[in-house]
């Protein structure tokens, strides 16, 4: 098919992003809702190491930083602040395509502690889309102040990702967030979402659809995922394709539409 | 209901209960993932000065409804 991939595996549509691939340079990415410390987070993790600019093409900003973890390089990305990623503004769409095409080696979902309830419908998103997730909880320490008390273990286990509470603005928490990174880049740690189950009749449709869209995208995409949001009717991802893949493959999924 | 209405029709300072989104479609879903979830309580903290839109606590964060979507939503209203 249309794609060219590197020998290690990189995914071809990753530079698009305007982020450098080599071989040895893992990449990651920060999601989560609005105002949820992924900011303060990144510049923990990368210091003086980054560099600000534009999403290719969208107004949006994007920051990029660097760090180095036990003799590995990585590429941190932070996203833009959504609720959903269903692709109804342009962060949400940046933010969408991001962990859909440039396939990050790790999406680290921010959460905050003191509201965990409303963020978790964005780390089922993102586990929707890739397994390589890690959910972060993030001001603990608001948490403990207002007396939140969050099983991290319990949260880890019913999500079935890693998950690890930390306060980004004293640092808390950050060797076991580097050190669960590390373990998923390099596989060691296999996270195993555990997915949302729909209603029989949806359940069917998406059996129905996924055979047709792996035999048109292969591996690229989550089959499961794309099924929901093409029964969605969600052409922002039809046109995300465009912009990354190939024209037969585009023709071919619109076709499983038909 | 005695207490039905719509979230634009919640005056600031006072909150409801969400009971059903109307909106249809890709709104549908948006309103959804904003936490607007059949059971959540939602206050309404704040307005524009033009009225236009109103600021909302929903689940612990406060998000800026306009009228065509807040008008979609279906509360009761806390006695
Ligand atoms: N107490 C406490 N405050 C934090 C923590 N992490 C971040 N903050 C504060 O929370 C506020 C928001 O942090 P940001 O890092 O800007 O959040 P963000 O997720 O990047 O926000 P958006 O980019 O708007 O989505 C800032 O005032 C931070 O100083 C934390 O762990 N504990
Ligand atoms: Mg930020």
């Amino acid at each position: 098919m249309g794609l060219t991939y590197q020998s290690v595996g990189i995914p071809a549509t990753r530079e698009m992003f305007n982020v450098k691939v080599t071989d040895n340079r893992s990449v990651i990415a920060l999601a989560g809702n609005p105002n949820t410390g992924k900011s303060t987070l990144f510049n923990a993790l990368t210091g003086l190491r980054q560099h600000t600019g534009n999403w290719p093409g969208k107004t949006v900003l994007q920051s990029k930083g660097s760090f180095i973890y036990k003799g590995r390089e990585y590429t941190v990305v932070d996203l833009p602040g959504t609720y959903s990623l269903l692709a109804n503004s342009v962060e949400e769409q940046v933010a969408r395509d991001f962990i859909c095409f440039a396939k990050p080696d790790t999406t680290v979902v921010v959460v905050d502690a003191t509201c965990l309830e409303r963020n978790l419908n964005l780390v089922l998103q993102v586990m929707e889309i890739t397994e390589k997730v890690i959910v972060c909880v993030n001001l603990i320490d608001e948490a403990r102040r207002k007396k939140l008390n969050v099983d991290i273990q319990k949260l880890s286990e019913l999500l079935g990702i890693p998950a690890v509470a930390t306060a980004a603005c004293t640092g808390e928490g950050l060797p076991q967030l580097l050190d669960l990174i590390s373990q998923v880049v390099c596989g060691d740690l296999k996270p195993k979402p555990k997915l949302v189950h729909y209603s029989s009749e949806l359940e069917n449709a998406i059996s129905k659809l996924e055979p047709k869209i792996k035999e048109v995208l292969g591996a690229e995409l989550n089959s499961r995922w794309v099924a929901l949001r093409l029964l969605e009717g969600d052409k922002t991802l039809i046109e995300s394709l465009e912009k990354f893949y190939s024209q037969e493959m585009i023709k071919a999924t619109r076709e499983v539409l038909a | 209901m005695a207490g039905s209405k719509t979230l634009n029709q919640l005056p600031v300072g006072s909150a409801a209960v969400v009971r059903r989104v109307n909106a249809g479609g890709i709104m549908q879903r948006r309103l959804l993932d904003l936490g607007l979830v059949p059971g959540t309580r939602v206050e309404a903290v704040g307005r524009s000065p033009l009225g236009d839109p109103i600021a909302y606590n929903i689940r612990g964060a406060v998000i800026a409804l306009r009228q065509e979507e807040s008008s979609l939503v279906l509360v009761e209203l806390e006695s």
